[in-house]
Parts: C-alpha cells; sequence; structure tokens
C-alpha cells in the first residue's frame, strides 16, 4: 500500500505487521508504529470513509491531550487521512496474561482511567487488549473509539465495558475491587461513576 | 422424548413439539395491534384467548395425544410480565395434568440453542438480533456471556419505532426494509458504538426529524446502513477478541437481508463461517423452546411448579450444563 511505503522508504526491508485487529493493521519499523484504519467492505464506502478518517484524526489529538493529562501513552509522531505514526511500546498487552498481574497493576489500570476521566476524555474500548506493561507501567492504547465527554453515563460505560471484558473473557471479577480503588484515587468524581456502572449492568429490555 | 414448548414472552404465541432429531409441529399466533405498538395487556389477552386451542392445534397436527408428551417447557423470560404468565399459566396445568415434569426456559437462550441445532454450527460467536434484544454473546465456562450490548433500546424496537414515525403498521421492521431497497443516498445520521455496546435511540431520533426534508427511502436506507454497520463493527470486534470463527445469527431481526449480507461479508473478510438458521426459526417460535427445555431437562433440570416468570431474565443467569 502506497501509505506504507512511502512513510518507510528509507528503510531498506518492509514493515514488519504486527497485528491485525477488526480495526486497523499494526505496522512496526525502526521501533515506530503505523496504525492503518482498515477499509471494511461490509459498509458503504462513504460511511468506510468518514469513519476512518474521522477516528484517525480524533485518535491523534485525544492521545496527545491524554498524555499532556499524565495518562502513559505512546508519542504521536505524524498523521494522515486513515493513518497515525506512534512510538513504539515494546511491552505486552495485559490480555495474555491477566489473571496474573501483581495487584499493584490492576491499581494501576484504575489510576490510568482516573487521570483519563479527570482529563475530560473517556476512551471509549477498555478492554485487555487495549494495555500494555512495559518496564511496570501500563500504557494505554488504541483511543480510536474515544471521546471529549464528562458525563457520568459516559464514564460509566468507560468502566462497565472494561468490567464487562473482566468479567466475561477473564472470568477474574475479583480484581475489579483494585481497578476501583486506583480509579477513586486518581479522579475525585468516583463515588457517582461507580453507581451508575452499577445501574448499567442491571439495565436491559423490558424496563 | 417428546417435548413440547410454549413461546409468549411478546407479541407472538407459538407452540412447538419437537423429538431429538426433528421438528413434530409448530403452530403459531401473532397478535398485530391496530394501531401504535404493543399493547402488554392486550397482547397478553390474545394469547391467553388462543393458546388452549393452539396447544391443541398443535399435538394435533404432530399426530399426538397429549400423554405422548414427555415433557413441557415454557419462555420463563425475558420478556413481557402479563404475556409470560400466559405461557407459565398454561404449562402449569398442562404439567399438573398430564402429571409430566415442567422446565422454565430463558428466552434468549432458546434462540441460541435452536439456531446451533438449526444450522449445525459447534461453537459460535452470536449475534442476537430482535425487538427488544441486541447482543452479542459467546460460550464460555457454563454460561453464555454478553459481550456486548443496546445500551438503550433493540434494534427491533427501533426499526419498529421509525416505522410507527413513518405509520406503517406493526412489525415496522419488514417494511422498513422494503422501503431502504428504493434508497440510495447516506443521510448523515449518529454512529454510536461504545467499546463493544451501541445505541439506537439518538439514531432514531435523528432519523426521525429528518422526515420533514428526506425522503422515506433514503431515511430507511440511512437508518440501516448505520445501524448495522454498528452491529457488524461490534461483533467483528468481539470476534477478534475471543478468538472464535464462527458467527451464528439469530433472532427476528435476523430476517433482514442487508443484515445478513452485511454480515457475510464481515465474516469472508475476517475469514470465519456464517450460520443462520431457518427463516421459521429465526423470529420468536415455540420449536426453540421445546428444544431447549429438552436439552435442559436430559442434562437433569427441571422445575417446581410454583416457578415464577422473570421478566428481566439475562442469558448470563442461566447455567449451560450441556455444554462443555
Amino acid at each position: 500500500m502506497d501509505i506504507e511505503r512511502s512513510t518507510f522508504s528509507s528503510i531498506n526491508s518492509g514493515p514488519k505487521l504486527m497485528d491485525r485487529g477488526a480495526e486497523a493493521k499494526i505496522y512496526l519499523k525502526n521501533n515506530k508504529i503505523l496504525k492503518l484504519r482498515i477499509s471494511k467492505s461490509y459498509r458503504l464506502n462513504e460511511l468506510d470513509r468518514r469513519i476512518r478518517r474521522h477516528r484517525t484524526k480524533k485518535e491523534a489529538k485525544i492521545i496527545s491531550d491524554s498524555r499532556k493529562k499524565g495518562v502513559p501513552t505512546p508519542i504521536v509522531l505524524d498523521l494522515g487521512d486513515f493513518y497515525i505514526l506512534l512510538e513504539y511500546i515494546n511491552g505486552k498487552k495485559i490480555k495474555d496474561d491477566f489473571e496474573n498481574l501483581s495487584f499493584d497493576k490492576y491499581v494501576q489500570i484504575g489510576q490510568n482511567i482516573g487521570k483519563l476521566h479527570s482529563a475530560g476524555i473517556v476512551h471509549g474500548d477498555l478492554t485487555t487488549s487495549n494495555m500494555i506493561l512495559f518496564n511496570g507501567k501500563i500504557y494505554l492504547i488504541d483511543f480510536g473509539l474515544a471521546e471529549y465527554d464528562m458525563h457520568v453515563e459516559s464514564r460509566g460505560v468507560d468502566l462497565h465495558v472494561l468490567f464487562q471484558d473482566i468479567k466475561s473473557y477473564h472470568n477474574k471479577e475479583e480484581v475489579i475491587k483494585h481497578i476501583k480503588k486506583g480509579y477513586s484515587e486518581a479522579f475525585e468524581g468516583s463515588n457517582k461513576v461507580f453507581k451508575r456502572v452499577s445501574d448499567i449492568s442491571k439495565r436491559g429490555r423490558y424496563n | 422424548m417428546i417435548s413440547l414448548g410454549i413461546e409468549a414472552t411478546a407479541w407472538n404465541l407459538s407452540i412447538g413439539i419437537v423429538n431429538e432429531e426433528e421438528i413434530l409441529s409448530m403452530k403459531s399466533s401473532a397478535y398485530e395491534p391496530e394501531s401504535g405498538g404493543i399493547h402488554p395487556r392486550e397482547a397478553s389477552q390474545n394469547h391467553s384467548e388462543n393458546i388452549s386451542s393452539l396447544i391443541k392445534e398443535a399435538i394435533e397436527s404432530a399426530n399426538l395425544n397429549p400423554h405422548d408428551i414427555d415433557i413441557i417447557s415454557f419462555s420463563q423470560g425475558p420478556g413481557m410480565g402479563q404475556c409470560l404468565r400466559v405461557a407459565a399459566t398454561a404449562s402449569r396445568a398442562l404439567s399438573l395434568s398430564l402429571e409430566k415434569p415442567l422446565i422454565g426456559v430463558n428466552h434468549c437462550i432458546a434462540h441460541i440453542e435452536v439456531g446451533r441445532w438449526d444450522s449445525g454450527s459447534k461453537d459460535p460467536l452470536v449475534l442476537y438480533v430482535s425487538g427488544a434484544n441486541s447482543q452479542v454473546l459467546g460460550y464460555r465456562y457454563k454460561k453464555y456471556r454478553v459481550f456486548g450490548e443496546t445500551l438503550d433500546i433493540g434494534i427491533g424496537n427501533a426499526l419498529d419505532k421509525l416505522g410507527r414515525s413513518m405509520n406503517l403498521s406493526h412489525p415496522g421492521g419488514p417494511k422498513i426494509e422494503k422501503l431502504a431497497r428504493e434508497g440510495s443516498h447516506l443521510i448523515d445520521l449518529p454512529y454510536t458504538v461504545k467499546g463493544m455496546d451501541f445505541s439506537f435511540s439518538g439514531l432514531v431520533t435523528s432519523a426521525e426529524n429528518k422526515l420533514k426534508e428526506e425522503s422515506r427511502e433514503n431515511i430507511a436506507f440511512s437508518m440501516q446502513e448505520t445501524a448495522f454497520s454498528m452491529l457488524t463493527e461490534v461483533t467483528e470486534r468481539a470476534m477478534a477478541h475471543s478468538d472464535s470463527n464462527q458467527l451464528l445469527l439469530c433472532g427476528g431481526v435476523g430476517n433482514n437481508s442487508r443484515l445478513q449480507n452485511m454480515l457475510r461479508i464481515m465474516c469472508e473478510e475476517f475469514g470465519s463461517e456464517f450460520y443462520i438458521p431457518r427463516s421459521k426459526l429465526l423470529g420468536d417460535n415455540g420449536v426453540m423452546i421445546a428444544h431447549t427445555g429438552m436439552k435442559m431437562y436430559r442434562s437433569g433440570i427441571s422445575h417446581p411448579s410454583s416457578i415464577e416468570v422473570r421478566p428481566n431474565f439475562r442469558p448470563d443467569q442461566a447455567e449451560i450444563l450441556w455444554r462443555d
């Protein structure tokens, strides 16, 4: 693809495809990550381009803003219509060994989200696939669905999505209290959010 | 073993009779409101008026006598309380008079189980889309876990609501599908996906607001393209996160050909297999209740006649003892 070639044109061998998620292809070369949003054939081309362009631009801006407010994230190096060039965090996805983290790591996860919410940002896709452990520090990645949003509902959904991920995929509900501890340390409005999370999880049909 | 199942969670009353291999009969009676949406009391009245004769029809159509039936199952929930109680009452009466076991079945799980049975899919990720339900589910540790779901209304209800605003009679979904085929201009509507969850009420409201300036065809088209893209995106993300390579589509909205088409394309690109049961088993039906009740009974479950309905019964609240 031309975008990849031009970005890595000065390099002898091609970039390495690191990951192919549902949303994007991730390439690695010379300690830099290229995140390229994939076109989806199932949706209309117009809708597809609109979504990809919008998410790329927004993600870059939100990563920078989050970083400025103390959330560990990769640094944004360059930006195009459908791609972002980022610093490479050479660690392990939390998803791979979630059950065996030391308890302070769960607290750190909570603190990261707390700082993020304090910055008026919600991540939008908090799962264990979007957290990387490197040198004892947990980095947040994949801000493609993140929003500038201060509503307790959105913050509640942010936490709810992560808690659901932990309950359904990892089956390790007991670590949630450590995450909540970290979150309340970093964010003053935590109690309201916890209450909302409880409401959201009870919501279903026929209420 | 012969199993009789009664489905009455919403507007469709349906009786199904099955054995291990095949469907012996299925009889349904849908409540159709004159105008507006489903009124629970009127729907439940309709069900209680029809249930005795429908059960009789189903038994006769299967060339059986009532005493040939081995177990009685009913949709315990989730659903409209008044409608659920009609099924529960009739089931209790049958169970007591025939002296046969009684099983309360989770409606969502029934959709999944009959979907797996009829389509041949062994361990799929499931997209379940009906009037009130829109969920992405997967089997893990003896339960069907909800990986993603609607934060407000189900996709079927969203389409019906839009249909009502267009003065289309209930159910609006199929009529929206027809209009959408004539549409081609994509209107900018709110696309709301939050992680693995999604939300339709803002989308519906926005689509309704455009009725003054845009054609019904283009609104229907844009509503489907936006809503179904949201569902497909979340399904794909769940598939990537859970390492599954089979997708099962179930629920009444699964009848929508554009949605089927989108999911098929996504599966093809992703490299997974797409499964869907026959159309008559997609919507709410008694066969799925009978089939799932039989699986439950054979894994050791049966319920006392004092069993209550559960209008908010979530799929992750039931134990799946018949799967590894």
